[in-house]
């Protein structure tokens, strides 16, 4: 590998990890955050319309959509990295 | 026609479908038998992925566990898909670029080393037979009760048309068969969830359903005039019964955090569902193959917790209070009620002697009914091991939530039948996945790769064959001859996968530094931690009021795994780092390019 190549890799590393923690970070506020620890304080509200209190929607329902969606992003914003840095297989 | 006919149309057409796969799918070479030939298309290969992952635990008792743990079985919904999140984020672009066949694969060839491999390969074989032995069982339990053969020869007719597609067609029959399986088994269930959600709040989609006020045939009874919403509704009901109120929960808020941490953890680290990602073409494929398998599984995961509610609603409404005698002009219990006493997944021990069910908390019996010899002054079964501390009368197994649910609901015989070959589809392409994981750690990971590296292609087909045909076998007489452990290890493997393999992967992609000496100890210092706290809870009488800071043995495995990271860490900072090929091989998984056949940067 030339330098150049190398510092390429780097800096698609670098944007990838930034990806990721920002999706993480979103995965962990709608299960572990709004899911679990702050599930009481989230009850005191409805969804309107719905009979659902928000905390427990978030833990039965709402999550698992938050979790789907977030793959799909992950997996489109990442082809573009890929095109992007010029990494992408064929 | 009556539903055993129909049971038996349904089941044998779809037995019919798997093995025409099958004979369709042959795999030619180790390649196909491994990964599929490393060619299917990213949604089947979510298809395939979703009927491995959701067993007979998550067709047949999840329902009924979350009906019965109101919130707190949010832990099993949020654990058992946001692993997903993990996977298609962490591990499975890398390990797909990585592209060999196994999970020990990475492990051995990561960490320079073919001890690692060797605990890889253990932890893999132990983690799947403890789960397959329950996927058998749950065949052999649908045969039986829905087709009133004995258990024993309904674990033989599984084991048979598992034997035949695994043995013949490896991953690539595995592959294509699950992808039929998963149509079959999300079918049958939501056709009854469709129905039920349309009698009891006149929606069609369970999932809002949920959310909406009580309606149609049996909701508007149940609400009796009133406009009040299903989940006030049953929190009500729960809390006249002396029950906790269904949406808030009962555990601990630190135990609820660790048992869904750890099933996450342990979910990504399954090797059963990781090596489904080795199936598909490219790196691109492997990331969005992971959503569409994570849609198939939300499918079923979001529609579970709204059976779950509206079965709770329509249970307690049904049997509370009712008369076991049908009684002119009084509540009496309906006729399903009967016929599901008759196998033994209800009891109903009239305690005040007044021939009504009295259903309130606590515990009817003590454990699982034990029925003695005759009937009861109403017609009741006897029951032997009556709980005189309770007031509660009824004994409801979980698993019927699900099972009976279209009887409870009374639908027509096709959907009770299209419910027993939903259930058999789970069961089977799950313990499909699972053996064909048993005979590749054996053939390729053992034989191959450690002790007879000479081995043609030809016979390590062949040893891979024969592997399968063993592990089977050895499955079905875990079937037949459960050990009665079978629940307690479930979380042990969970516990076992994310304290030993999550943590090893994470590193060997995202930390350059990390060296065989700090993760073969993280594993091994995960493990053993892991494996102790389960064990002397579970099996050596520890009591709950001894957990530590309250977290239970099925959430010890998300401390195991920091434990894992913290020790691999140190250890391996005070160690030499990985020589420079490996070094050059982890620059290599995090980057796309050149993903078919050797690089050409190297």
């Amino acid at each position: 590998m030339s330098n150049n190549d190398n510092g390429n890799a780097q800096r698609y590393w670098a944007r990838n990890l930034r990806l990721l923690l920002i999706l993480l970070a979103v995965w962990w506020v709608v299960s572990f955050g709004a899911g679990i620890l702050w599930v009481d304080s989230l009850n005191a509200f409805t969804i309107p319309g719905t009979g659902f209190e928000v905390g427990f929607w978030f833990a039965q329902q709402g999550s698992i959509y938050v979790f789907v969606a977030l793959i799909f992003i992950y997996a489109r914003l990442m082809t573009k990295l890929d095109e992007e840095f010029d990494v992408h297989e064929d | 026609m009556d539903v055993k006919t129909w049971t038996f149309i349904i089941v044998g057409a779809t037995f019919a479908l798997y093995i025409g796969i099958a004979i369709w799918s042959r795999a030619g070479s180790t390649k196909d038998f491994y990964i599929a030939g490393g060619g299917v298309h990213p949604i089947v290969n979510g298809m395939a992925t979703g009927a491995d992952w959701m067993s007979a635990a998550s067709f047949i008792s999840m329902a009924g566990l979350i009906s019965f743990m109101g919130y707190d079985g949010a832990v099993y919904l949020m654990g058992w898909t946001g692993g997903y999140v993990l996977l298609a984020l962490l591990l499975a672009p890398y390990l797909r670029k990585f592209g060999k066949f196994t999970v020990p694969d990475f492990v051995g060839d990561r960490y320079y080393s073919n001890t690692a491999r060797i605990v890889a390969v253990i932890c893999a074989i132990f983690v799947s037979f403890t789960y397959v032995a329950g996927q058998m069982r749950g065949v052999g339990v649908v045969f039986s009760r829905f087709l009133e053969v004995d258990i024993n020869t309904g674990v033989v007719i599984g084991m048979a048309i598992v034997f035949f597609y695994a043995v013949l067609g490896g991953m690539k029959g595995i592959t294509y068969t699950q992808a039929a399986q998963y149509c079959v088994l999300i079918f049958a269930y939501l056709v009854p969830a469709i129905f039920i959600s349309i009698l009891l709040t006149d929606h069609l989609i369970p999932q809002i359903g949920f959310g909406g006020s009580l309606g149609g045939a049996i909701g508007s009874q149940i609400a009796n005039g009133e406009n009040v919403r299903l989940l006030d509704k049953l929190n009500q009901l729960n809390t006249e019964l002396g029950f906790a109120e269904y949406t808030s929960g009962q555990k601990s808020r630190l135990d609820v955090l660790c048992i869904t941490g750890a099933l996450m953890a342990g979910t990504a680290g399954l090797p059963h569902v990781i090596v489904r990602f080795y199936t598909v073409p490219k790196v691109r494929d492997a990331r969005i193959s992971a959503g569409w398998a994570l849609l198939f599984i939300a499918i079923l995961y979001t529609t579970a917790p709204a059976v779950a509610a509206f079965a709770r609603t329509n249970l307690i409404d049904t049997v509370s209070g009712a008369s076991y005698e049908t009684v002119e002009g009084e509540k009496s219990i309906p006729q399903w009620f009967k016929a599901w006493e008759d196998t033994g997944l209800l009891a109903w021990v009239d305690k005040n002697e007044d021939g009504k069910v009295q259903y309130v908390a606590g515990a009817a019996l003590t454990g699982k009914p034990s029925f003695a010899e005759g009937r009861g002054a109403h017609g009741e079964r006897r029951v032997s091991n009556s709980n005189p501390d309770s007031k509660n009368e009824l004994y409801v197994d979980r698993d019927i939530i699900v099972l009976a649910n279209p009887e409870i609901a009374d639908l027509p015989a096709w959907i009770i039948a299209l419910v027993a070959a939903g259930g058999l589809a789970a069961a089977l392409s799950t313990a499909a996945g699972l053996l064909l994981v048993v005979s590749t750690s054996i053939s390729h990971d053992l034989l191959k790769r450690v002790f007879l590296p000479q081995i043609s292609e030809k016979q390590e087909l062949l040893a891979a064959r024969v592997a399968a045909a063993f592990a089977v076998m050895i499955a079905g007489y875990f079937g037949i001859n459960p050990p009665g452990f079978v629940a307690q290890v479930v979380a042990f493997a969970f516990g076992l996968a994310a304290s030993s393999f999550f943590p090893a992967i994470i590193l060997g992609i995202f930390v350059k530094r990390a060296n065989r000496e700090g993760v073969i100890s993280g594993m091994l210092v995960g493990i053993v931690f892991t494996a102790s706290y389960i064990i002397y809870f579970k099996f050596m009488g520890g009591t709950p009021d001894q957990y530590w800071f309250g977290i239970s043995p099925e959430g010890i495995g998300a401390l195991g795994m920091m434990i894992n990271f913290a020790v691999a860490f140190v250890v391996s900072r005070f160690t030499p780092e990985p020589p420079q090929e490996v070094q050059e091989l982890v620059e290599h998984i995090r980057v796309p390019a050149g993903s078919s056949g050797p690089s050409a940067a190297h």
